[in-house]
This record gives structure tokens, sequence and C-alpha cells, in this order.
């Protein structure tokens, strides 16, 4: 099925559709396209929201309420996003978008119907070039069935109207016009090892080196800080794993019967093993290199190995912290190349 | 708060009951007096991990007076003078010279520009002069006269009226043979401070850059791999390859000894006679290659020892016949350089850090071949034949009676030995018995005494007041001496009971095995496949026994040490400088090498 009005396959996306699927969106799409094992999926662009949105308004305005919120006492902010998260969750939903997401939804699961999906919230925000405000807003694994995926498509874009999140665009002083979140429906991988991938060091910046936290079952139980994952320190030129610690991993998060995810504690034998071998650890350094090369800057990377050792690449991001330290220069060419040498001759007092 | 840890002062070391007039017999010079309390020196474990034979110490002596003259007088280092050393025990302890007055450092700085960026800007034509000065000065080694003395003065040299008596010739010979030597240390320096300083000066670029990357990276993108240092381990490459092609393999088996091979080879006919062609054409002049650093007499070369060679020589032969390629892939791993350097430049973060990257490597490479290639010629090649020399003079002492044996003449200063040799042509010239055979043999026996007993006993890795910086790069670069290792050696003493032993992490991987705890060339016959080399000194001698084990591990030396080379060409984890692995670890143990991280754990 060929991307339609408000659905986009991810291997149809490029950077340049952010505008209209989101940082995440566009980061994927243009992953896949680069050959990067991403799950498969697609995304319902900001069209999607916008028609949802203007049919809400016709009842009764949202983003003229929001902005008239001005600074914001948190009371009104609260009370607002309560009646219009309710309204996104609850409205009916105009067929036509209903029956777009559905098929895009079946064609996505093919003959397994009750394929497990991930729906990511994936914001955009005018002239912004990211709009994720890291964990302003929602992310929802294991979602079982059509219902279920369009409850949770609703949920990802109420969830721009969640407290925080208006919160932090009132504080910014942001025009609601441009404000619109796609959302990004995937494939979900059944996890058995997954984490977090930084191109460089988040110690030192280091850009030589690159660092992976890995731990059983689904990436969130890293993500969410609730268990402490093994940790690898590895040259990205050369490979030398230069740190190996190996934590006590005492739960993992794993997928629940009816949907959604269970955390559960790790069978006693898993609790200290390794949870990716050197094999996988060399084949994450790629997966990091490549990304990096495709973005030109060090990412920030959410990656999984299924059940049968395949590598996905969930998520990247460019990383932020350091890149703004980045501007000091270590050393400027010299006229005299000798002069170099001073550096050790001529004293470190 | 830590408690206050200090190292004890130089006047506080006991010279052992038993050894004081061993100790009292080395130069006034190298004794420790009270004003040195006020100074930091520290123990030059890198160079000499043994107490000192009387003899022996003309190597630090030598050595010093050369790094000094460099240092101080001929390119003027800004920052520092000479090296002084001292002796207790046997053991060499030396203390940098800082200078701290601003404007003298000013006017140093000037004076340093002009000599050390002349020597960059004519490098290659100042090295290849070098080597001609060099081979120059070895062929005059060679050329000394033979250390004899006939009962008449040749007729010949009456009849050419020469009018000079051989006794005179003694002297003259063993005076020469001492000037050579410390001229060697000259040329030994001429280079190596630069060549180190500029080698220093990426590898703190490259730290500053990538604050995680491991030495041995920065290591692997300036060593060369075509220095003389490793010809002599390509040769038995090559002469593994002649054995196997003339037949005659079969003859040079594990555990076989260099003279029953060469024996039956002898008899062997044609192709048994072409290979010890061969092999005598690799021993002049690549088995001049000693198995330690140059500083002690009884390390002695390839070409006097011939059971290092020959141990290596059956594990190529195996390779070669169960078709393995053993010569070393040396355009493969200059391509991996080359890259390996593309790939970091890549990592930079702006042009003009590429540009003083490219700069600094380049510099780097243009002096490597130097800080690679000289140890052959000096350390090797020449402190061999000077050995070699004063043996000669031990030999014929020892036959006048001085002492029982050749090898006595090393417990003797170079001052000392010159009296002896005075002693026997006044002896000769006169008619009378010489002195030294009633003095020598009991002093022999005492030191001999001496230098066993200092054997068994620890000595402080420091001495003195802690410097607040270590600003001498010469010591920075020679003996990687910083502030944090003086904070740790302090702290070392709390650390005796753990089974990790920390060192510089040479080669990455990691190996579990059987260690071989290998205090000599004796024993290397005892290597197994898969056995762990633990030894005290890593050098370029014991690399073609590295096709046998699973991993290294050594006392002394750096990252850039050549057996971190070599470990790294053969994929061996190696840990290098460990201080004390030889006398932590017991033979026989299980232990395990993490030469990524640099640590050494003893399983049982």
């Amino acid at each position: 099925m060929p991307s339609s009005e408000n659905v986009s396959w991810l291997a149809e996306i490029t950077l340049q559709d952010r505008s209209s699927v989101g940082g995440k969106g566009g980061s994927l799409g243009e992953l896949t396209r680069a050959g990067i094992a991403v799950p498969p999926g697609f995304v319902v662009r900001t069209g999607g929201f916008e028609r949802f949105l203007a049919t809400l308004e016709m009842e009764e305005p949202i983003r003229p309420a929001v902005e008239s919120l001005g600074d914001g006492e948190l009371e009104d902010i609260t009370a607002l996003s309560e009646r219009v998260r309710a309204r996104f969750e609850n409205a009916a939903l105009p067929p036509d978008l209903q029956l777009e997401i559905s098929g895009a939804q079946a064609e996505l699961c093919g003959e397994r119907v009750s394929w497990p999906l991930a729906v990511r919230s994936s914001a955009t925000i005018e002239d912004a070039e990211d709009a994720s405000f890291a964990g302003l807003q929602d992310t929802f694994l294991w979602v079982l069935g059509a219902q279920a995926t369009l409850k949770s498509v609703r949920s990802c874009w109420a969830s721009l109207y969640s407290v925080p999140s208006i919160a932090y665009r009132r504080k910014h002083r942001m025009r609601e016009d441009g404000v619109a979140m796609a959302v990004v429906v995937q494939q979900m991988v059944d996890a058995r090892t997954a984490g977090v991938l930084f191109t460089r060091s988040p110690v030192t910046g280091d850009r030589s080196v690159i660092t992976i936290e890995a731990a059983w079952g689904l990436g969130s139980a890293v993500v969410s800080g609730e268990v402490t994952p093994d940790r690898f320190v590895i040259a990205k030129i050369t490979g030398e794993i230069s740190i190996r610690d190996i934590s006590d991993k005492r739960v993992q998060h794993l997928p629940a019967a009816d949907g959604g995810v269970d955390e559960v504690e790790t069978p006693e034998e898993k609790r200290r093993m390794p949870s990716v071998s050197d094999d996988e650890l060399a084949a994450l350094r790629g997966l990091g290199r490549k990304i990096e090369r495709i973005y030109g800057r060090p990412q920030d990377i959410e990656w999984a190995i299924d059940r049968n050792g395949k590598i996905f690449l969930l998520q990247s991001r460019p990383e932020t912290v350091w890149s703004a330290k980045d501007a000091m220069p270590i050393a400027k060419p010299a006229q005299n190349p000798f002069t170099h040498v001073m550096n050790i001759f001529g004293g470190r007092r | 708060m830590v408690k206050p840890k200090r190292f004890p002062l130089p006047s506080s070391l006991e010279v052992i009951a038993g050894t004081e007039p061993t100790q009292a017999a080395y130069p006034y010079y190298m004794q420790f007096t009270k004003e040195d309390d006020e100074r930091f020196w520290f123990y030059n474990s890198m160079h000499f991990p043994a107490p000192m034979c009387l003899f022996d110490t003309i190597t630090a002596e030598a050595a010093y007076c050369a790094l000094g003259a460099a240092n101080t007088r001929v390119y003027c280092l800004p920052t520092t003078l000479g090296i002084d050393y001292r002796i207790v025990n046997g053991r060499i302890y030396i203390g940098g010279n800082a200078v701290t007055d601003r404007a003298e450092i000013a006017r140093r700085t000037e004076e340093f520009k002009r000599r050390a960026f002349y020597y960059y800007e004519n490098w290659e034509r100042l090295f290849t002069q070098w080597k001609e000065k060099m081979m120059v000065l070895i062929g005059e080694a060679q050329k000394l006269s033979k250390v004899e003395i006939p009962e008449f003065e040749p007729l010949e040299h009456v009849h050419a009226g020469r009018g000079v008596a051989s006794n005179h010739y003694l002297l003259d010979t063993y005076q020469k043979t001492l000037e050579g030597y410390y001229r060697m240390w000259q040329y030994h320096f001429e280079f190596l401070l630069l060549g180190y300083g500029a080698y220093l000066t990426f590898f703190d670029f490259c730290k500053k850059a990538f604050p995680e990357i491991s030495d041995q990276t920065v290591a692997r993108m300036v060593a060369g791999m075509q220095a003389e240092i490793f010809r002599p381990d390509d040769e038995l490459r090559r002469l593994a390859k002649r054995a196997v092609e003339l037949g005659v393999d079969d003859k040079i088996g594990d555990g076989c000894s260099p003279n029953d091979v060469i024996q039956s080879l002898e008899q062997l006919g044609d192709p048994g006679k072409a290979w010890l062609e061969e092999l005598a054409v690799s021993r002049d002049p690549w088995f001049n290659i000693n198995v330690g650093d140059g500083f002690y007499h009884y390390h002695r070369s390839w070409n006097d020892d011939l059971s290092m060679p020959f141990a290596a020589l059956p594990g190529y032969i195996a390779n070669i016949k169960a078709g393995r390629r053993i010569e070393r892939p040396i355009e493969k791993l200059m391509a991996e350089r080359k890259q390996l350097i593309e790939d970091y430049r890549e990592l930079l973060n702006t042009d003009d850090e590429r540009a003083a990257y490219d700069q600094m490597i380049g510099l780097a490479h243009r002096v490597f071949p130097y800080v690679e290639g000289h140890k052959f010629y000096c350390e090797h090649w020449y402190t061999n034949l000077f050995f070699n020399k004063i043996r000669e003079f031990g030999a014929l002492l020892s036959r006048h009676g001085f002492f029982p044996d050749t090898e006595d003449v090393f417990h003797l200063t170079h001052f000392e030995v010159e009296a002896a040799i005075i002693d026997l042509m006044t002896s000769w010239s006169n008619g009378s018995p010489p002195r030294g055979p009633s003095r020598w043999p009991a002093l022999v026996k005492e030191r001999k005494a001496a230098i066993a007993e200092w054997t068994k006993h620890d000595t402080a890795p420091a001495l003195g007041p802690v410097p607040e910086v270590i600003d001498d790069p010469a010591i920075v670069m020679l003996w990687g001496i910083t502030r944090e290792n003086l904070d740790a050696w302090l702290t070392a003493g709390d650390q005796r009971d753990s089974n990790e032993i920390k060192g510089f992490a040479a080669s990455s991987g990691v190996a579990e095995g059987v260690a071989r705890v290998v205090k000599s060339v004796d024993e290397i016959g005892r290597l197994r496949q898969g056995d762990i080399l633990v030894c005290q000194v890593t050098n370029p001698t014991w690399a073609p026994i590295f096709q046998k084990i699973a991993a290294a591990v050594s006392d002394i030396g750096g990252s850039m040490s050549h057996a971190a080379i070599v470990a790294r060409e053969f994929g061996l984890p190696a840990v290098v400088g460990t201080g004390r692995a030889t006398q932590r670890i017991k033979d026989g143990q299980r232990i395990r090498v993490d030469g990524g991280r640099g640590i050494v754990t003893i399983l049982e």
C-alpha cells in the first residue's frame, strides 16, 4: 500500500519530511532508506492530527484556549489539559481517517493480525529541528489489535496536551499554530536484549569511543532507569573494549499477555550474565558508526536485539550535551610545525 | 583525608650488613650524600632492574653523561638540565634537575628553538649522517687490537722500528674501548630526546582530543614496521624458510641444542652447508642483539648464545610446513596504520584541528625511525662489541691469575680494570710478578656475595620529598613518571594482598593460561605452546617466541616498547611495566591477562 493522505510508510520518508512526520518519524524514515534495520512501520502524519483537531475545534476551540492561558497557573493548565485530553481520547474519529489508519495497521500486521506494535509520539514545532522535549510525550509498547492501536494513536495526540507539555509551551511562549503531533506505528521487536548507545563518551565527551548500555528484555527498563544496565566502552575505530561492567540486572521488562509491558524478576542465572555478546557489541559499534556518518554528528541511539539475534534500531537523536562544548579547539595548525613540540619541551606548569 | 605518606630519605637507606665494602667500591660520585636528602630520587627499575656489578655501572655513567650533555648543553631544553644518578645496594636511583627560573627558561627556550628546530628541519640528512658515524664507530671497535701480550715483542715489530712495546697497546686498547663506548652514548642521545618529544607531542594531542584513547592505539598510529630492530626476528623467519627449502628442517627440532644442530648439518653435505652459510649471513650483523637492553654484561647476544634464536626456529618451521605465511605482513600493517590515522582524523571537530593533527603526526613519523632503529646499533651491536672486548681483558687478567674466571672482570670498576691492566703492564715490563693476584680474588668473591645478597632485597621505588609537579620532559618521556604514578607507588604497599597486578595496556585481548616466569634466556626452553610469558624486560630479542605463547607480561616497558609492538602484530594480549610481575606471580600459576585494561589477575 503506498502512502496516502495522512499516512506515510517509513521507507518513503526522509528528514525533509520532518514538518509533517516529526523528528522521530523523519529520522526513522531516513535510516530505513539508508538500509538500517528499523522495524517496519508507518507514520500518521500531522495532517491526521490537524484533521481531528479541526473536527474537535468545530465544537469548541482548543489552540486559542491554550494560548489564552498566558503564563498559565498550574490549576488552569491542569483543568484545560484534562478536558482536551478527554476529547482526543473519546470523540468520534472522522470515519475516513479511522479507515486509513486501520488499513495501514492491517497492512503492517499482515496475516498475523495481532502482531504487537509500538505506537510513539513524534511531535513537530514550526522552525524547530526536534520537538521531542524528551519524556513529555507518550509511547505505547506491545499494543495488540486494531482497536488498541487506534486508542494508542489518540493517546499520543492527546499527550501533546499533557500538563508538562502545555506548561513547557507556555513557558517558552510558543504559538500553538505550529505545534502538531505525528504518530509512529511500528512492528514491536520482541527483544531478548535492548538498550542505548552513545556515539561518544557521556563522561568525557570523547568522540572516539562508543558507550553501550544493555539489559535483558525490552529497552524501556534501561531508558526508565529501572534496571542498572551492563555498560561497555568500545573504541570506535579499533573495536577495543576498554570497559566491561556487567551489572546485577534484577528486573526486566517483558510483554504482558494482554498487551503492554510487565516488570518481572530476572531468573537468577541470567542476572549477572552479560546481556550482549562480543559479536553483538561489534555489530552495535558498526551500527553506531553508520548512523553517525549518516547524520554527520554524534548520536544517542536506542536499539534492541530480537530473539533470533537480529539487531534493530529503534531511535536515533543527535547528542546535545557535549556537542555544545565542542567549540573549544584543541590545537591550531602552526606556521612552523615544529613549534608544536614546545607543548612538551616548554614545560607544563 | 588519606594519611600523608612519604618516601624514605636517602640517608635513611641502610647498606645491607656485610656488603659495605662493595658499596664503598662504587665510584665516589655515585654515592649518596647528606645533601641528597633535599631532593627527589626514584629507582630506575626500567633500565636497571637488578643490582649492578661494579663494572656495569659504566652503562649508567656513560648514558647519563651523554643524556645530560644533550639536555643541558647541546639542545638546551628549557625546563630541565641533566639527570643525576646514585647507587645504593647495587640499585641505581636517578633525579632530575629542573630549571624553574622564568628568565632562565626564556633564555634556554630561545637557544632550544635554534638548535632543536634545526634538527627537525634537517632530520633525514642528519640521521643519514648519524648512521654513517655509527658504522664508523662500530668499524673502529671491530678493528681494535686483540688483547694479548706476547713473551717477547714480535721480531717484525722490532725490525719495523715500531719503537712501542705491546704493554703500551694493552692500555691503549682499553682506553680506546672506553672512549668508543662513551662516544656511542653521545650518538645515542643525539636524536633521542628530540625524537621522543615529537612523538609525545602527538601523543599529548591525541589524549586531549580523545581522552579515552588507549596508549597502544596512539602507538600503533606512529610505529613503523621496518626499523633495524625487527631484522633479527625477520632473519629467523628467513632461516626457517631456507631450512624447509633445503630440506634440512628435520634437524632443527623443538628443544634442539644449537651445537648439535650445527654439527649434524656440517655432516649433512651440501644442503647442510648451504644453510650454515645462510646462518653466517644472518649472524653478521643481525645476531648482534642481546637479550636485555644493553645495561648488564651478562645479557649476551644471540651470536654469543644461540639458544634463543634456535628455540624460535622450530615454531617458524612448523608454521611453514602447515602452510602458514610467516613473513610479517608489512604492507597490510602499514595500510592498517594509514587507515587508523585517517579514521581518527575524521573524528576531529574542525579543519584547524585536522591541520594541526597532520603537522604533529607528520613530525612523529619523521622522527620515529630513529627512535625505533637506534637501539640495534647502540644498545645491542655496539654494546656487545664493548662487553666482549672487556671480556678479552678479563680472559687475559684471568690467565695471569688476577681472578679465576674471565667474567670476574665485571666485578671491578672500570677504574680498577685500568689499574689491573697497568699492574700487568708493569709486571710484564719489569719481570716481577703482578700484584693483582693477591688482591682481586678475595674482593671478587666478596662482591659476588654482595650482589647475591642485594638481589634478595627489594628497594624503595622512590626517595626524598615528593615534588608538587613533575615538569621534566625527559623524566616524563623516558620513564613515564608522573605525579599520579608517585601517588600510586605510595599506596602500592597497601595492595600487596590483591590478586591483581596493574601495568600498561600494551596489546588488547584477554587470555588465560599457565604463567612461565622466565628470569633469563636460559629458561626460554621451558615455554610450551599456550603458556603466558612473564619476564622482567620486554625486548625485541624475545619476539621470536611470541609465536608460541598466549600472552606476555613484563616488569618493565611502556606501550611503545618493541615487545608491545610485536605483541600487537601477533595479536597477543600483553601487559607491560607491571613493576613486580616476576616477583608476584609464581611459575605454574594460572593467570589471566587483560591487555586492553592493563590488568593481570592471579587466578589461584
